[in-house]
């Protein structure tokens, strides 16, 4: 990639990418596997040595996505399609829900008079940190009673008010970095709070916002606990239809999960690559500044 | 720009005229919407579950009423065995896998603190790990853990000459799931002390070089000092999220062999989707939200202490 770029020694550390390059290869080894087996017929696959290069075929995300009844005459779905459709449309509507939510309230808690800031700071942490099976059990009844069980509402919610505390932290850690004078001269020319949170504060705080939002997107689209026991068949995520996959009938259909598996992974795999500075950022809750 | 240009030049002078301090609004408009969401999704679910862990309560027989217990579930919990045992093991398990974490993230935070060609690149590769679904890692841990087809039985098979099944007995089945833990998180404390490490500012690095100092004594009075904040929160950070870990566990071993390798989380879920226990359950997840608050207050005290340090 960067071949042609120099360490700050001045020199090009070769040695260091060698040592590097056999971590990143332990730690890519089950993505590669995951690849692999996605591509490889059901032959290849149970090949002792394990087939290096193999004739790669598209069965398995043929299969993801299509059933063919016992007798071969008849093609079903398997719904496949309608999981992703899900997983996308919950993600990006909770993850803008609670970056607009949490812009509000982040602003709120750097810059307005409010007793006891402190304390809202922690319970909002402490709520973000408390083990989500603990609210689940709660907010399945409470689902149900409401009836809103199952729906897209429900879990659309959940994710927002999961991604809060989150969004929360992170903002406020970004406007605080803001220059406060320029916001006070706006003050006392008479803009009102949403103007300049609108038109001083946001407008400096892109990178702060995709932080934000990217983390945000890779919590929501990994969730498996939530999805697990607050949607329904019509609302499930690809997570949930995945372990459907492992628990179905004649084994484990290795190759069909690797497919589902690798469409599932680029999004994320995109991410790792384009927007590294902003995870380091992002990993951390804001608490470590730039 | 142009907007905060002008008003800029505009107010400053009109700013010393009155010597006002400005007027700042209240809050609660802007944090409004986020407290009713938190109150709605977080805080009544939680007031619901402690009014809950005080009756007997079945969630497979709604019709029958709730019978008011007082302390007794958590009396129950308190005095049961098993679940002492079974604490202990969960401590045993997140010591072990946090320490684990923090040790390879370190030495990874070592090989990446330095630029070198095709850092982007492997940067990636490393961190791909912590950015998969749980429940995709999970699925194929346990094939590689699978005694037949597994890669670890492969390995192990020729030494030993017998099939070896990772998850066949208490100790190799923690192991593997601390394996697999620390495979996935190990790449985010590096994460975090890179960002500590970057925050050593340039001339303590070079007083160092031009002071000759010894590679331990540079680790000891310029790196420690500057990544001590930051592994107080990774460590911090670690522990609160094993001690939810739930995805990796359901999909592993899911709990074997026994209860060896429950957590609170799976005991929870057991507890409430299993048995239908949900007073108890409830019980048991208020005992883990105490805890974890705990945690908690001493990462958010970290924050206040990095801040200041600042």
């Amino acid at each position: 990639m960067d071949g042609s770029q120099s360490g700050s020694a001045g020199r090009a550390d070769y040695g260091r990418t060698a040592i590097a390059a056999g971590v990143g290869v332990v730690y890519f080894f089950p993505v590669i596997w995951m690849l692999l087996a996605a591509f490889k017929t059901r032959q290849d696959q149970m090949a002792t040595p394990p087939k290096l290069i193999f004739t790669p075929t598209l069965e398995h995300f043929w299969a993801a996505f299509h059933r063919v009844s016992v007798d071969g005459s008849q093609v079903f779905d398997t719904g496949l399609e309608r999981n992703f459709l899900n997983s996308l449309g919950i993600c990006f509507t909770s993850v803008l829900l609670a970056l607009i939510i949490g812009c509000l309230a982040a602003y709120g808690f750097a810059r307005l008079r409010l007793g006891g800031r402190d304390y809202y700071m922690f319970y909002i942490l402490a709520l973000r940190m408390a083990p989500p099976i603990t609210a689940i059990v709660p907010l399945y009844f409470l689902f149900r009673v409401t009836g809103l069980g199952g729906s897209y509402t429900a879990i659309i919610l959940v994710y927002t008010a999961f991604n809060l505390p989150f969004a929360i932290w992170m903002l406020r850690s970004f406007i605080n970095e803001l220059h406060e004078p320029i916001e006070e001269a706006a003050r006392l020319d008479g803009s009102s709070e949403l103007t300049i949170l609108r038109r001083i504060c946001l407008p400096q705080m892109g990178a702060g916002i995709a932080a934000t939002a990217i983390i945000a997107f890779v919590f929501t689209w990994n969730d498996f606990l939530f999805s697990l026991l607050l949607t329904s068949v019509d609302t499930r995520t690809v997570p949930v239809a995945m372990t459907r996959v492992v628990g179905a009938d004649v084994g484990v259909d290795w190759g069909v999960f690797a497919a589902i598996g690798t469409i599932y992974l680029l999004p994320v795999l995109l991410v790792a690559f384009f927007l590294q500075g902003q995870l380091l950022r992002g990993a951390t809750f804001g608490t470590v500044p730039r | 720009m142009a907007v905060w240009e002008s008003v800029a030049s505009k107010a400053t002078p009109r700013a010393e005229r009155e010597e006002a301090v400005p007027t700042v609004a209240s809050a609660a408009p802007f944090i409004g919407p986020a407290l009713v969401i938190l109150c709605a999704i977080n805080v009544l679910p939680l007031l619901w579950s402690i009014g809950v862990s005080f009756y007997r309560f079945r969630a497979d027989h709604l019709t029958k009423p709730p019978r008011f217990l007082g302390l007794d579930n958590y009396v129950d919990l308190m005095t049961d065995a098993g679940i002492w045992e079974h604490f202990l093991n969960t401590a045993v398990m997140i010591a072990a896998s946090v320490a684990t974490q923090l040790v390879v993230g370190g030495l990874l935070a070592f090989v990446f603190v330095r630029p070198f060609p095709g850092r982007r690149l492997v940067l990636m590769l490393v961190l791909t790990p912590m950015l998969l679904s749980t429940v995709a890692v999970g699925t194929f841990f346990s094939l590689f853990y699978d005694p037949t087809f597994g890669i670890v039985s492969a390995i192990v098979r020729p030494l030993t000459g017998e099939p070896f099944a990772p998850l066949g007995t208490p100790f190799s089945a923690r192991l593997s799931l601390i394996v697999a833990d620390a495979w996935m998180w190990s790449p985010f404390v590096m994460l975090m002390l890179l960002a500590g490490l970057a925050g050593i500012p340039n001339y303590l690095r070079e007083a160092a070089e031009i002071d000759r100092l010894s590679p331990s004594r540079r680790f000891w009075s310029v790196t420690f000092p500057a990544i001590r904040a930051v592994l107080l929160l990774a460590l911090l950070f670690r522990t609160i999220e094993s001690f939810n870990m739930f995805d990796l566990i359901y999909t592993i071993t899911n709990g074997g062999p026994g209860v060896a390798t429950e957590s609170l989380s799976t005991e929870i879920y057991d507890t409430a989707f299993v048995l239908f226990e949900t007073g108890r359950a409830s019980a048991l997840g208020n005992i883990s939200v105490f805890v974890v608050i705990v945690l908690t207050r001493l990462y958010f005290q970290a924050v206040q202490l990095r801040k200041k340090a600042l």
